[in-house]
């Protein structure tokens, strides 16, 4: 098999987080975002990557584009590691893998008019093209992402924040990228815009044979989207599967009841159903549970799983999960 | 989307629609406020006083009238006979031509510091906020210890050491104006620098100093361009202080300052005009930068008024 489009290997990210009213020299305390995720991209695929808040979604992706530092692992991108990369090269790296925001507005600089945001990516990576044909480009991409080519004089702010978040998918996609990495990229805007930004990455996938990274807390969204999905807890991938079979035959618990926490758009069926809710709250990252990561919250949790980080075990399929007890369905034997 | 298809066919070969940037908006802002723009108006007229006064003035600065020359108080009143339009110096000068050279001198300090601080503080402290980490923490403890000196000391020291002569001036206010503007640019970096579109660039591969300069420069200007019309008049007021102790420039240069003292020492005399037509000009400035610098902060940060 050859080398996937992107590969993460063990990639963990860590930040250092002041002591508070420590002395300026005693050592920083340590976050561990992202812990030991491996992931693999195919060209022209979606990833849908999925967890709640805190959970390391968005590091991951960071360190993916590389404005985050990784702390340890590898980032592969077709076989080759970009951490180890010099900076030149790092930079020259970025016209293949593009990032799109959640906060459209925020994204874009409210002082350059579309026409120039737009235009960034292309005059930093082609520095020889023409004026013309800067804005020619620009123009095409901006009709192609369904704005009016006649808007690129005009300034952010004068934007919905739909349109606002394909002005961003625009700036995203004007170098040709292979890989675009979307960080909720529909989380701030209505749900009927939402389908919109969805269908049309969808359709740019399709045309231009994008691969995507799709975070999202919204299951329903990435669903929709993915080929494969990642779910993440406290920093670390504890299952990934195909898309349909995440959705029909979740192993994880915590897949299990992030599924279960999604809403039945039929009053009936959603009072009939068993809902496991998880109780408490996600711990902290700083200081996370021995072994499992889970198990303070975990339905099926045994005493064993406080001794080790459980293993990734693959159950066919190319359905990864990391719980040495995720047959065991419901009540846990304690 | 598909309803503006059609639309977007017709509109496909038209021209470009011109934008209405933050700073188009801003302007509009600052022209409905009237005490800002009677501020611009009355500084545009002293500029134009700076400017045009040489040309019109039937006296030379320099010149000394021998007729009035032993009866100031008397011979050397205003009048337009003599052509003396704002009397004569204790010594038998022209004020009017002085009081032109003097509001030359005092803009021009005011504007040099101000552009030095400018220039200077806001590249500094944006290059501080933006790397962030050690380099932030070298650069601003430099600033901290530059701002530890007793700053009118150095001045004094400068002029003294040196000499007094203009350039020495611009050097020491120079040294020490662009201080508060590195801080504050500072400041707002580290609050841009959160922004996802300082990321998005990062993420693209733009070089950090191209970062700073599309991107963090513009969106610091719009408090530098305010703090900077505060500075002006401080810089003049330093300046007059300076001239005040008898430091600054040096005859037969003048400055607002030079000339306040002048009129100040002679107020007994009777010849009160000495120092009401350098002071009157003092403050009209200076009222005229402050209600402009109001104005643009107004106009540029419609949130906060």
């Amino acid at each position: 098999m050859s080398a996937p489009l992107l590969e993460t290997r063990d990639l963990s990210v860590t930040f250092k987080v002041a002591r508070q009213g420590g002395w300026p020299w005693s050592p920083p305390r340590e976050l561990q975002a992202v812990k030991q995720a491996s992931l693999r991209l195919e060209p022209g695929r979606t990833l849908g990557l999925v967890g709640e808040s805190g959970s390391g979604k968005s590091s991951l992706a960071r360190a993916i584009v590389g404005t985050v530092p990784v702390s340890d692992g590898r980032v592969l991108w077709r076989g080759e590691d970009i951490v180890s990369m010099d900076t030149a090269a790092q930079r020259a790296h970025g016209r293949h893998v593009q990032m799109v925001f959640q906060d459209p507005l925020d994204a874009l600089n409210p002082r350059m008019t579309v026409g120039q945001i737009v235009a960034e990516p292309l005059r930093t990576h082609f520095p020889d093209l023409s004026k013309e044909q800067v804005r020619a480009k620009v123009g095409q991409m901006m009709e192609r992402v369904g704005l009016l080519p006649a808007l690129i004089n005009r300034y952010p702010h004068e934007f919905s924040g739909g349109q606002c978040q394909r002005i961003g998918i625009a700036r995203a996609l004007i170098t040709d990228p292979e890989l675009v990495v979307c960080d909720e990229p529909v989380s701030a805007l209505d749900v009927s815009v939402q389908a919109q930004v969805v269908n049309l990455l969808q359709e740019l996938q399709r045309e231009m044979g994008l691969a995507l990274l799709f975070i999202a807390h919204d299951l329903s969204v990435v669903r929709h989207i993915s080929h494969r999905i990642a779910v993440m807890y406290l920093g670390r991938i504890v299952e990934v599967a195909t898309a349909s079979e995440l959705i029909a035959n979740p192993r994880h618990p915590y897949t299990k009841a992030l599924i279960a926490s999604v809403p039945i758009p039929s009053p009936k069926a959603e009072r009939a159903r068993h809902r496991p809710v998880l109780e408490g709250e996600l711990p902290s990252p700083m200081s996370p549970p021995s072994g499992c990561v889970f198990r303070t919250r975990c339905p099926i949790a045994r005493a064993d799983c406080a001794d080790a980080t459980p293993a990734v075990m693959n159950i066919g399929n190319d359905h990864l999960v990391s719980c040495p007890y995720h047959s065991s369905t419901e009540a846990s034997p304690l | 989307m598909f309803a503006t298809k059609s639309v977007a066919d017709d509109l496909a070969g038209a021209a470009p629609v011109k934008g209405r940037s933050l700073w188009a908006d801003a302007r509009a802002r600052f022209l409905r406020n009237r005490a800002a723009v009677a501020g611009l108006i009355v500084l545009l007229l002293v500029a134009a006083f700076a400017l045009i006064g040489p040309l019109i003035a039937p006296w030379n600065n320099e010149d000394i009238d021998w007729n009035v020359l032993g009866n100031v108080a008397q011979g050397g009143r205003p009048s337009l006979e003599t052509g003396h339009w704002f009397g004569t110096d204790a010594l038998g000068r022209d004020l009017f031509a002085r009081t032109v050279q003097g509001t030359q001198i005092s803009l021009l300090v005011g504007i040099v510091g101000a552009l030095i601080s400018v220039i200077v503080g806001t590249l500094y402290g944006a290059i501080a906020g933006y790397f962030g980490g050690r380099i932030d923490n070298v650069m601003m403890r430099i600033v901290d210890v530059l701002m530890s000196i007793p700053y009118m000391f150095v001045l004094i020291l400068l002029l003294v050491v040196f000499g007094r002569s203009l350039l020495m001036l611009f050097i020491g206010i120079g040294l020490i104006s662009w201080l508060d503007m590195a801080r504050i640019a500072r400041g707002q970096t580290l609050t841009l620098k959160g922004k996802a579109y300082i990321e998005a660039a990062v993420a693209t591969g733009v070089r950090p100093f191209t970062i700073i300069l599309r991107h963090i420069i513009p969106n610091l200007l719009g408090v530098v361009i305010v703090y900077a019309t505060l500075l002006v008049p401080s810089m003049i007021i330093y300046e007059s202080f300076i001239s005040f102790l008898g430091l600054g420039v040096q005859e037969p240069l003048t400055s607002w300052g030079a000339l306040i003292n002048d009129g100040a020492s002679e107020m007994n005399n009777g010849t009160l005009w000495m120092l009401l037509a350098p002071l009157f000009f003092f403050v009209i400035t200076l009222f005229g930068f402050f209600f402009v610098g109001d104005g643009l902060r107004d106009a540029l940060d419609p949130k906060d008024r």
